[in-house]
């Protein structure tokens, strides 16, 4: 038998062809600002920010298990540190988003070791109080607006860049940025052995720890690094939005439900899944928005339907039984036949 | 066999995609003592989980009384008067003994099996009754699930690896009491390594080996040659 | 001194409300080990029931409990037999995320129903009667509350100690599948822990109502108090809810007390330091 033939390897050619054609996909949305409106580039920017936010929220409870309904904390932790660094230390705008995730790992460590005495479900409830407690911090900054909030002033948004057309296409290639180094750094983490050590731990907590991987650590290190990019995700949110409040800054429903709704839609513990849930949210937004309360009654009947019926989302139900994977993240052994 | 009490049929049992069980066929007839034998694995306890319905398996595979039961949920299952002593006793920690007892005979099926009488075959529970179960020794404790099985009344009663774990002296004290259980006409199904004590207590014996019947027989006219057999497959 | 006193009373009777809001949310971790993140959503369905009731009706808001309690017991069984019971099995992510979705569908089916403007359950002169006790002065209201919180958790311990539904709870608790063995059918045995559950969310819910204005939005923040309580009490231990639902209450009442838009917060601290300090609770169970 000539097994010299058998190798190790991740890649698959549909894999080959869907990093080729994503990379492509990238290029073309960097050039949107030559070629789509106004409009539509906010829309892809907000895309893009969602894909971060749903693809990091993924990252913590579909593979670490640390299911979070308080990730809105660290959303508005961005927002207020961001207004913080330009309006009261007057930093440079891009300075202060090379620094608020910086400032989002040194918040999320005390928060960590605290909250990660809770278990399961409970771990879950105690992430929201602490978004509750910062927001309330928040609204008790009075140089930042107190309860009312505050917007960001003509001069920082100019020492962004000048003119309008390089201001708002800046802002879209940071938020398009921020989307692909999300989703590089997920894909980076899930291939290296810290990745191997979390899938091991969600399929088999004890199996893992057997095999000598510290959980707590692994655990500990997958929250911090969510916690700083979630900041930074905040803070080109408010960027966008030119103005925070505590309301909108640690809004559950806007950083959290939605988020939580197009993880499981899109299928949870896969990479593709918070892609392809984010862009069947914005579908279903853009053309069922105008029914207010009723979407997003909708949304959460959908939401629980996929969990019960088909819990590994439209995803899976793509994927099957081969298990295709866009983004290579799993050995196969090649040469077997 | 025509007035089986409990007639497996062709029963496959699967773990998601692990078949366990081999179109196992088993008729057991009222006032019957079974004994089951095999190596680790070769499916006993399986037997036991599609019995009792934690397995679900084709309707007709599994018939009580004619009725097909295969496909029924677990308490449904109990409440037609199918009791079993799970291996490893399981018992409910946060319930007294008594209370362990009591709730044994929660679906209230007439029959001769009371606190009272219970407690005359095993005495020692009634002056730990009020003690939580898990505080007691190992022995005390098969003599609970036990004892949890019979409160019900049941027609047939399933016993998986009664002995494991436990110091021979108690070993024997329990299959001293079971004539005096089985003795009013009960039928039962035993689980059992110890070959020896499972041909001394059965009228029949079942060999599984691989998940299928590999020898049966009165248990006793079966060699021990024939078992070496059917247990190892050489 | 009165100073301080005065906020000590009225935070432990405040308690009251929060071991009503942490009881069901207990009694359910207790049984079945799942974590309603709609339990503050469905007291705050409770109070919008009782508003309904007390106003076609005519009905005082606590006269409105005869139908509000056993109609949010049949939800709770109804809930928990055809919705819940699919997400239950080891996995921790299906109840989170369907309780998740069921917390967002009430809180806007509410929104559609009663709009976001503010309510209250009008209990006439209840609301505003005292009594004058020494140096404090304490409100009838409150004492009811109280009181009801007490004989509520005496009876809810009554139950899981010494009855056979009791029994069946604590046996479906220690082991779901043998406990089926016993005949027991464990959709049931959850449906009813459900019921029940929500048979005193619906208590909680009028309450509230009755002691301050509420909106569709408010659940969240009540399902946090409840939690609050119970951790701050000890997992498994009923008596120990109503203690940390008191310390709870104490700790809002003198919050507010130094600032007034210090007194959720507070509440929050107390607990972040006692997660800090003792992580099982104070009273937690022995086992």
């Amino acid at each position: 038998m000539p097994d010299t033939k058998l190798h190790v390897s991740r890649t698959t050619r549909l894999s080959t062809i869907s990093m080729t054609l994503m990379f492509v996909v990238v290029l073309v949305l960097a050039c949107a600002p030559w070629w789509a409106s106004r409009a539509d580039i906010r829309l892809f920017g907000e895309i893009s920010l969602y894909i971060a936010l749903a693809s990091l929220w993924n990252l913590l409870a579909g593979y670490a298990g640390l299911v979070s309904v308080g990730q809105q904390a660290y959303v508005g932790l961005g927002g207020y540190v961001f207004f913080g660094l330009t309006l009261l230390a007057g930093l440079n705008p891009i300075a202060a988003l090379l620094i608020a995730p910086l400032i989002g790992v040194v918040v999320a460590a005390p928060v960590a070791v605290l909250i990660f005495r809770l278990r399961g479900a409970y771990f879950a409830i105690g992430t929201w109080v602490v978004s509750e407690v910062f927001r309330l911090t928040a609204a008790q900054v009075s140089a930042l607006g107190g309860g009312s909030g505050i917007s960001l002033p003509v001069s920082v948004v100019n020492a962004l860049a000048q003119g309008r057309f390089l201001r708002e296409a800046l802002a879209y290639w940071l938020a398009l940025g921020v989307a692909v180094l999300v989703t590089a750094a997920v894909f980076f983490l899930l291939r290296s052995r810290r990745g191997v050590a979390l899938m091991a731990i969600r399929d088999n907590e004890l199996a893992a720890k057997s095999l000598g991987i510290d959980i707590w650590v692994t655990k500990f290190v997958v929250y911090l690094v969510t916690a700083g990019l979630t900041t930074l995700v905040g803070a080109l949110i408010f960027l966008q939005k030119l103005r925070v409040s505590p309301d909108a800054a640690f809004s559950s429903n806007d950083w959290t439900a939605f988020v939580i709704f197009i993880v499981v839609i899109g299928g949870v513990g896969t990479i593709e899944g918070p892609i392809i849930g984010t862009l069947i949210y914005f579908a279903l937004r853009e053309t069922l928005a105008d029914l207010g309360t009723i979407y997003l009654i909708a949304l959460g009947i959908v939401a629980i339907v996929i969990m019960l019926k088909a819990p590994s989302g439209v995803w899976g139900l793509i994927r099957g039984r081969r298990g295709l994977e866009l983004f290579p993240i799993s050995r196969r052994i090649r040469g077997l036949d | 066999m025509a007035d089986a009490l409990l007639d497996i049929n062709g029963l496959d049992a699967f773990y998601h995609d692990f078949q366990a069980l081999y179109g196992v066929d088993m008729q057991v007839s009222q006032g019957d003592v079974i004994a089951v034998i095999g190596a680790n694995g070769a499916g006993k306890t399986t037997l036991m989980r599609a019995v009792t319905g934690f397995l679900k398996s084709r309707a007709e595979a599994i018939r009580w009384k004619g009725q097909a039961i295969g496909a029924l949920r677990v308490d449904q299952i109990a409440s037609l008067g199918i009791a079993l002593v799970p291996e490893g006793r399981l018992l409910f920690p946060s319930l007294s003994v008594e209370e362990n007892l009591i709730i044994g005979g929660q679906l209230k099926r007439k029959g001769p099996w009371n606190l009272k009488r219970l407690y005359s075959l095993f005495p020692i529970l009634e002056e730990r009754r009020n003690v939580p179960a898990t505080a007691l020794s190992g022995g005390q404790q098969q003599m609970v699930a036990i004892g949890r099985a019979l409160m019900s009344n049941p027609e047939l009663i399933m016993m998986d690896e009664i002995s494991l774990g436990l110091a021979p002296v108690i070993i024997k004290s329990i299959y001293e009491a079971l004539p005096s259980i089985v003795g009013e006409g009960m039928t039962a199904i035993i689980v059992e390594q110890d070959i020896t004590k499972a041909l001394a207590v059965s009228t029949r014996v079942f060999c599984l080996q691989e998940g299928r019947i590999s020898l049966s027989g009165n248990s006793a006219d079966v060699s021990r040659d024939a078992i070496s057999r059917a247990y190892f497959g050489v | 001194m009165d100073f301080w006193l005065d906020p000590l009373v009225q935070g432990i009777l405040l308690g009251g409300l929060y071991a009503l809001f942490a009881a069901g949310l207990s009694l359910i971790f207790g049984v079945m080990r799942l974590v309603n993140i709609a339990h503050g959503d469905l007291i705050v369905l409770s109070a919008y029931m009782a508003l309904t009731t007390s106003v076609t009706l005519g009905l005082h808001p606590l006269a409105a409990l005869v139908l509000v309690v056993p109609f949010m017991a049949v939800v709770g069984y109804v809930l928990q037999r055809f919705l819940l019971n699919h997400t239950m099995g080891g996995d921790l992510l299906p109840p989170l995320l369907v309780t998740f979705g069921l917390s967002v569908i009430i809180q806007n089916a509410l929104l559609m129903g009663y709009s976001a403007d503010p309510q209250k359950l009008k209990a006439g002169a209840l609301e505003t009667a005292s009594i004058a006790a020494g140096p404090v002065s304490v409100g009838v209201l409150p004492l009811i509350l109280f009181v009801t919180a007490v004989v509520v958790i005496g009876l809810l311990q009554w139950m899981f100690y010494h009855t056979a539904l009791g029994r069946a709870f604590r046996a479906t608790s220690d082991r779901q599948d043998i406990v089926q063995l016993m005949g027991i059918n464990r959709a049931h045995v959850f449906g009813l822990a459900m019921a029940l559950a929500l048979a005193v969310t619906a208590l909680a819910g009028v309450f509230l109502g009755i002691r301050t204005s509420f909106d569709p939005a408010v659940g969240g923040s009540r399902l946090i108090f409840g939690f609050e309580a119970v951790i701050i009490g000890g997992l498994g231990n009923i008596w120990g809810t109503l203690a940390g639902g008191v310390i709870l209450g104490i700790a809002q009442t003198l919050g507010a007390k130094i600032d007034p838009g210090f007194q959720v917060q507070a509440g929050h601290l107390v607990f972040l330091i006692i997660l800090a300090i003792r992580p099982r609770g104070l009273f937690p169970r022995i086992d």
